[in-house]
């Protein structure tokens, strides 16, 4: 696999000799990742820096039972995953203990532009077409968004999206093309 | 477990290649697509690995704290007020209801007094009228005497 590097090979040879060392490698090379993807999913930094640090303990507890069955990309997706549901479902139990999200709007998400804009008219029509895909996630089921920022900002494949939300392929298809749909929508009822 | 199989399948960071529908798509969608997740990743760098901002965090859970415990006292002094001028209502409520009760029994009992007064004022009068029909006339006797001494004289 073209993927593997030197850098890989020699991680391997180490995390052989230690395990704690392979853990923190682990770290290393997903945490960026997987605090990407919580961001996304709750515009909160906060929240998305705690939560990919309570997947990275909760990982840490658990290194010894991984299988190695699934990536531990995977893997660790689907722990953070859960724990994204976890925390929605204790907000909503707990509501009178936080009253106020520290989640960005999203005229603030959409300010971070992609980078080679040449002119400033065409900074202008990024960002416009960002804040309307970011109403669009915004207005989409948890499952749907989070479907659709694994394939669309993340990038993985459907199998390794199934694996980690736990859906079948077939489900993860499903909830593609309805968030297509409503992005389409989005795209289509500003211009 | 070898660290192959431990790791195999991917990359840390996604490969740099499209989801396949992603050709199927309006080219605005696409664009779209694509500046969002450039977006993503742009504010995912800047934000990751910043220093956290514990004061900030901290400072809002006093914030919170304060603003909570604050909301508690305000509750509870308002339902203490609140109760304490509906018992104080109450009270004057009830201080008007008794002198009310207390000035409608001085109006009955003074018009009971009325009502007794004119039953005694009734008997004195209907006894007086009584005696002055039954008691002779003074000048009756002499009437009286008149009248047989000239029936003597015929």
């Amino acid at each position: 696999m073209a993927a593997w590097t030197t850098l890989d090979t020699m991680t391997m040879a180490r995390a052989e000799e230690n395990p704690a060392r392979e853990f923190s490698d682990v770290v290393a090379t997903h945490r960026p990742q997987i605090f990407r993807f919580l961001l996304a999913s709750t515009r909160d930094v906060d929240l998305a820096e705690t939560l990919t640090q309570d997947c990275f303990l909760k990982a840490h507890r658990n290194w010894a039972s991984f299988r190695g069955e699934s990536s531990a990309m995977t893997w660790l997706m689907r722990i953070a995953i859960n724990l994204q549901k976890d925390h929605w479902r204790n907000r909503r139990m707990q509501f009178w203990r936080q009253t106020r999200s520290n989640a960005v709007d999203l005229d603030e998400a959409s300010e971070w532009l992609p980078s080679g804009e040449s002119s400033q008219e065409q900074a202008l029509l990024a960002r416009e077409r960002v804040g309307q895909v970011w109403q669009a996630v915004d207005g989409l089921s948890e499952r749907q968004r989070t479907v659709f920022l694994l394939r669309y900002v993340e990038e993985l494949e459907l199998s390794e999206i199934a694996r980690s939300t736990g859906l079948s392929e077939g489900t993860v298809k499903a909830h593609l093309s309805r968030a297509l749909a409503r992005v389409r929508t989005e795209l289509g009822g500003r211009r | 477990m070898s660290w192959f199989s431990k790791f195999g399948g991917r990359t840390a960071e996604p490969l740099n290649m499209e989801p396949p529908e992603m050709d199927a798509l309006d080219p605005a969608v696409k664009q779209a697509l694509k500046d969002f997740k450039s977006s993503v990743h742009a504010w995912s760098e800047a934000k990751y690995g910043r220093e956290r901002t514990v004061e900030q965090a901290v400072a809002r859970r006093s914030w919170r704290l304060a603003a909570g415990w604050g909301f508690a006292v305000v509750l509870l002094v308002g339902t203490l007020s609140g109760g304490m001028y509906a018992f104080h209502e109450r009270q004057i409520e009830a201080q008007a209801a008794a002198a009310l009760e207390a000035e409608h029994q001085r109006e009955l009992a003074a018009q009971r007094e009325i009502d007794e007064a004119k039953q005694v004022d009734d008997a004195l009068a209907s006894v007086d009228s009584d005696v002055s029909r039954e008691v002779p006339s003074a000048m009756e006797p002499l009437v009286q005497l008149t009248k047989e001494s000239a029936t003597k004289s015929k």
